[in-house]
């Protein structure tokens, strides 16, 4: 029988406020433990939240941009659950009347559009972080990350492949960045995973028993996981096996996932309305205000990158992965306005550095102005194509300018007729064989002939005239 | 309405309390009348009445997103039954 997998994602992503989702605490990562609390954070009697104002903006921002309907009247709820990390013994969420719901976005797989619906977004408040170490025969807590704001986007089960789940998360990642409201870091955990995930026969109508797999922290480890899931329920049901509902941790080190049981139990959390917290009412003016001041979002700046600029959809996806990439795309332009070079720079080179080195476009050693101004040299035949890739790479250990390093390296191209024909004089000089073989029809040893001119003159020779002038004197 | 002695173990696993046999019986009993009592309320009829979400009639407190003062860690940590330096300290959650 062929199967078909059924994913649907569960993301949480922290959101950009200087401030907790209740109270006044610091959101900064990395403060020294339990610094950033306070009465209300630490869960004691007798305080009152009050929800941060930027916590919706951001959120109803997130809703927009994903075309979901806001509830008019929405409200937060009370989770129950004991766990160390959560001092209240409740985490304030939304269950009934969540801010959003039933939106979509929009994914590309090989150039065909898909779209995934968004069953709900709502608010809630992170845990504190606890640390366990084998050697230890206790466990320790932070609380400095309790009360954090996140959002929660729940999937409708959309997606049918490792593939389709990735290229959906990124496309959510970017969104959240676009949007300015999460920083979208997966591995420091401000944008976390979950995936429901089951198997049916292709083409039935009826959900098989799900999954839900926890624990992921890299895109690279959602395919793994993912692709891992689906073929354990192939394997158990080929096994005539039955699939249980559970929760699953993926295990990165051993690249499986494993059953973490006794959780069915806590899965009664009893929410009830929280009564410490007034109802949400969003009007349409709030709405509008938000639509206003949305950025251009990756798919409209995507469509006008190819359409204003002439891309392929490929390299107009890459461009706009993230605003700042766009923006700096846009700033080569304002400098050097042929899109078709800058791309290709930026889509190769440049991107080719930020990879190796670990680090966003942001904090690239090149700046726009300076690859624009390197591409301005060729394009004026300073220096040759050749040439421009070493300067490249002065530019990225140095940050100085492409005309600073040019300059100091002497590596202005060499377009002097009477200084190239001398190198190929004495080039053919030394290679008499070459020279006989070439004048019976061994064409091809031409670009021999370049290399080894190129090689004399340090690849700043101006491989038009090379070529030119070791025509003339190979056909005289 | 009937509550069994396993619904009562649930509920009182899920609050984290222990109760001796002796206990379950009365509990079982005893909840068993106050969801009566409560279910009073389902013969009131309700239709085209909007659900109530909270018993004061106001909407939106809202906070600006500016930080105020926090706790010192001495504050923060002086109810703590154990601690260690700047922790919180309970008992081992995960790991052998």
């Amino acid at each position: 029988m062929i199967f078909e997998s059924v994913i649907g994602l569960e993301v949480h992503a922290q959101l950009k406020t200087n401030t907790k989702i209740f109270c006044s605490c610091s959101t900064t990562f990395g403060a020294s433990p339990n610094t950033h609390t306070c009465p209300v954070c630490l869960g004691m009697p007798g305080v009152l939240p009050v929800l941060n104002k930027k916590v919706v903006e951001y959120t109803l921002r997130m809703a927009v941009a994903t075309h979901c309907q806001i509830t008019p009247e929405s409200r937060f709820a009370r989770k129950n659950y004991f766990y160390p990390d959560l001092p209240k013994g409740y985490q304030i969420s939304q269950y009934e009347l969540p801010l959003a719901e039933n939106g979509f976005i929009d994914i590309e797989i090989n150039g065909n559009k898909k779209r995934i619906g968004i069953t709900r977004i709502h608010m809630e408040e992170d845990a504190g972080k606890l640390s366990h170490n084998p050697a230890w025969s206790y466990s320790m807590i932070d609380f400095n990350r309790t009360g954090v704001p996140l959002i929660e986007i729940v999937s409708e089960p959309d997606m049918r492949s490792a593939e389709e789940a990735v290229a959906y998360l990124k496309q959510l990642r970017s969104l959240v960045r676009y949007l300015g409201i999460c920083d979208g870091n997966m591995e420091e955990g401000s944008f976390r995973c979950d995936a429901n995930v089951s198997i049916m026969p292709k083409g039935s109508q009826t959900l098989g028993t799900r999954t839900e797999l926890k624990n992921i922290n890299s895109f690279k480890n959602i395919e793994k996981a993912l692709l891992f899931e689906i073929n354990r329920q192939k394997e158990t049901i080929h096994d005539s096996a039955r699939i249980i509902l559970e929760t699953r941790l993926w295990d990165p080190e051993k690249n499986r996932t494993l059953s973490m049981r006794g959780k069915e139990e806590a899965h009664d959390y009893r929410y009830f309305p929280d009564p410490d917290l007034l109802p949400l009412v969003v009007d349409n003016q709030w709405i509008n205000a938000i639509k206003a001041a949305l950025p251009e979002l990756p798919d409209e700046k995507k469509e006008r990158f190819v359409r204003e600029y002439s891309l392929s959809p490929y390299d107009a996806g890459i461009l706009t992965s993230t605003r700042e990439l766009a923006d700096y795309f846009e700033n080569c332009l304002k400098i050097f306005p042929r899109s078709k070079p800058v791309s290709n720079w930026i889509t190769g080179a440049l991107l080719g550095l930020l990879n190796a080195e670990g680090k966003p476009v942001s904090e690239s050693p090149v700046s726009a102005q300076n690859l624009a101004a390197l591409l301005k040299l060729i394009d004026e035949g300073t220096i040759s194509g050749k040439i421009a890739k070493t300067v490249f790479e002065e530019m990225a250990r140095s940050g100085k300018s492409p005309g600073e390093i040019v300059e100091e390296k002497g590596l202005v191209q060499v377009a002097d007729f009477s200084v190239i024909e001398a190198v190929v004089s004495s080039v053919l000089d030394r290679c008499p064989n070459e020279v006989k073989a070439y004048k019976q029809g061994k064409s091809k040893l031409l670009g021999f002939f370049v290399g080894r001119v190129m090689q004399e003159t340090g690849g700043k020779a101006n491989p038009k005239i090379v070529n030119q002038v070791l025509k003339e004197k190979l056909e005289s | 309405m009937k509550i069994t002695k396993d619904k009562v173990i649930h509920v009182a696993n899920l609050a984290r309390l222990e109760l001796d046999k002796a206990s379950m019986e009365t509990f079982a009993n005893q909840i068993g009348r106050v969801i009566d009592y409560i279910g009073l309320l389902n013969t009131v009829k309700t239709e085209g009445v909007k659900p109530t979400t909270h018993a004061i009639f106001l909407t939106n407190a809202f906070r600006e997103d500016e930080e105020k003062n926090h706790l010192n860690l001495k504050k923060t940590l002086s109810n703590a039954p154990e601690k260690e330096e700047e922790h919180f300290i309970v008992p081992k959650i995960i790991g052998g």
